[in-house]
């Protein structure tokens, strides 16, 4: 079980000739993730750990009938590469890229919704199932199949806290990375969505960061539909000053819109159990 | 990445949109030649990328060209919130029967563009949404179609605009989302946008913020970031060279980590522990040895710094790679501050064995380093 993939799910890697296209292509496959073709303009006709390469997404899914792509391409081509990948069939998108510009990604949303798909990160580690299958960058030997469901927006802390569940023997369903961009594909609604329909998960953790109101309006969501699973946070950036990117583009506190204190209330309000520090959290779902 | 004043309004320009007549003065002289050409009464505006500039003292009036000297005079020699004043821009000031609100932003949770527009102007919008949220006109903006004359014609309406005036209004509104466009503004905003007394819109105030992750499109203003005047500390120029994110921070514990929402906690446990960061600082994903040393060297850099905390959880990036990172910029920098080091993940073993041949201890949970850190500082710097 789990959401959104599994090891059935067959991948296109997008930039699987690069470096870090190669090198995770490798581990995904190591893991069991279905990769069944590559996609790198110009370099048609090779092939990259047994995969096959392909000039375009057409070609590739002519032959290869994948349903998700997992992509590495350079920001300044991201998004042509994914509006290829949706117009081709692809219905579960990968963005790994940072630093896309905010208008691209804007389209590319656009074009996603028209076509019913569903994006993950700009600016994500990925999505992993643990056991099963995994379309991401994560280190995969942290993460344990389980009961706990988690969405974030940031990459090394999903994976601080992912480490102290799997300590505590507190396996997970799936993890989802959404994003550290401002405009992301799947927000912390959307995640709890999926998390309630899935019979593996019985409870979520949400990790936020400062800036915008997406945890805010998560908050809402809980307390108004009365949220059948236990939710549980951690919001990073209750130390940083108003103005400041803190690393990640959607990071930042404008005049006193998006800052933690904001998110934690919100959370605290609609009975979210707010963790005060990353170990925190592993206890709190104990309990 | 903020525009300064009279950059924004050489853009609006550029699209016909309605400003004071005005010029930039870096000096004296300059500043008698741009006031000499324009109508008193005048307007001195500091050109420094703070908020509140005008509580602050940076904007001064005059009456006349030696009054313009002298307010130009007065804003070289002064810090606008600690930020010291390079150049002027001087206009003419509007008579104005009216402020409104005009900008565009971004909606997150949409995931696209939104214009916000006001009756009431010369106020942050947050503010205005606090005291007069019913004044607020907000359109989304569907990103196949974009921002089309009709919806500007629909907020031109709503905001009591009829006849020519109307006319005039949405048109300014479309040039201003074209602005955006072209220059990928995460946020384009005219406040105040003022009627005057003649009935005419002129942009009073411009803030342009461009993408940050949009500047490979804007070359020119990326060079003006990294190489001329900018808001950002030599440290965080150095920082984005180098592809690292890095913020000065008051305190006086120098921080480095891999990832931005472990920085950021780890900043937040510091604090927890009753420690201060004196920076956030983001190594990134699989950091080289000599990326390493660049961050050691731009976070000791910082005189404040006291001692540091090195964060670092291994996902891909191995533990051995950092832990020689960490010895061979140790070497290169020559650092003497006190260094508590947090290394697990990948390969970790082996950067333990590392650092502690080389007498760095290397602890494992992120809350006992944190406290650490925060205690290397009471023992009075040891």
């Amino acid at each position: 079980m789990g959401i959104m993939i599994d090891k059935n799910t067959r991948a296109i890697v997008q930039g699987i000739t690069g470096t870090q296209g190669s090198f995770h292509t490798r581990l995904m496959l190591e893991y069991g993730t279905k990769i069944v073709a590559g996609h790198t303009p110009g370099k048609g006709g090779i092939s990259v750990l047994g995969v096959p390469v392909y000039d375009t997404v057409e070609e590739a899914q002519g032959k290869h009938h994948a349903t998700a792509s997992i992509s590495f391409v350079p920001a300044p081509f991201a998004s042509d590469a994914a509006l290829e990948a949706l117009e081709n069939g692809i219905r579960t998108l990968v963005m790994i890229t940072e630093h896309i510009p905010i208008k691209d990604a804007i389209n590319v949303m656009a074009y996603a919704k028209e076509v019913g798909a569903a994006i993950i990160g700009p600016n994500t580690p990925g999505i992993i199932t643990p056991g099963e299958s995994r379309l991401g960058i994560m280190p995969a030997h942290i993460f344990k199949p389980g009961n706990v469901g988690m969405a974030s927006r940031s990459g090394t802390l999903t994976y601080e806290i992912a480490a102290s569940l799997t300590r505590k023997n507190l396996g997970q369903s799936t993890c989802i990375g959404l994003g550290g961009d401002p405009i992301t594909g799947l927000n912390f609604i959307d995640a709890l969505k999926m998390f309630e329909k899935d019979k593996q998960t019985e409870a979520v953790v949400l990790i936020g960061e400062i800036g915008g109101n997406l945890e805010e309006l998560a908050a809402k969501y809980i307390s108004e539909t009365a949220y059948p699973k236990p939710v549980l946070a951690y919001i990073a950036g209750r130390s940083a000053p108003p103005g400041k990117r803190m690393g990640h583009a959607g990071a930042i506190v404008m005049g006193k819109a998006g800052t933690a204190e904001s998110k934690i209330e919100a959370f605290k309000k609609a009975g979210v159990k707010v963790a005060e520090k990353p170990d925190d959290l592993a206890e709190l779902v104990q309990t | 990445m903020r525009l300064f004043e009279y950059e924004a309004k050489t853009i609006l320009t550029k699209y016909g949109i309605p400003t004071p007549q005005g010029g930039l003065a870096t000096n004296l002289m300059q500043a008698r030649e741009v006031a000499s050409k324009l109508k008193s009464p005048l307007v001195a505006k500091a050109q420094v990328l703070v908020a509140g500039r005008g509580k602050a003292g940076g904007i001064l009036f005059a009456n006349s060209v030696d009054e313009t000297e002298k307010a130009v005079e007065k804003l070289l020699n002064t810090q606008i919130k600690g930020i010291p004043v390079k150049s002027v821009w001087i206009e003419e000031k509007i008579q104005s029967k009216k402020e409104l609100y005009f900008g565009v932003t971004t909606d997150r949770f949409s995931r696209c563009y939104v214009a916000v527009a006001s009756a009431t102007g010369g106020m942050e919008i947050e503010e205005i949404a606090a005291q007069a949220p019913e004044q607020i006109v907000k359109t989304a903006i569907n990103p196949q179609h974009g921002f089309q004359p009709f919806h500007a014609k629909q907020i031109a309406r709503k905001i009591g605009y009829a006849g020519s005036q109307f006319l005039e209004l949405a048109g300014i509104f479309e040039r201003i989302y074209r602005v955006g466009m072209d220059y990928d503004t995460e946020l384009i905003e005219m406040n105040p946008l003022v009627e005057n007394d003649g009935g005419k819109f002129v942009a009073a105030d411009a803030r342009i913020i461009i993408d940050d992750n949009a500047l490979f499109r804007h070359p020119e203003y990326k060079r003006r970031l990294l190489e001329g005047e900018s808001e950002l500390t030599s440290q965080e120029v150095e920082a984005m060279k180098n592809d690292l994110a890095y913020v000065k921070l008051e305190g006086n514990i120098g921080v480095i980590g891999n990832g931005a929402g472990l920085v950021m906690a780890t900043l937040d446990t510091i604090q927890y522990y009753g420690g201060k960061p004196a920076n956030f600082l983001d190594v990134g994903g699989g950091a080289p040895a000599e990326k390493i040393a660049t961050a050691l060297n731009i976070v000791l850099s910082d005189p404040n710094v006291k001692t540091l905390f090195i964060n670092i959880l291994g996902g891909i990036t191995r533990c051995d790679e950092v832990a020689r990172g960490i010895l061979e910029a140790k070497a290169k920098v020559g650092v003497t501050k006190p260094m508590v080091i947090r290394l697990v993940g990948t390969n970790e073993e082996e950067g333990k064995r590392i650092l502690t041949e080389a007498g760095i201890p290397v602890l494992e949970s992120m809350e006992e380093a944190a406290q650490k850190a925060v205690d290397t500082l009471k023992g009075g710097g040891k």
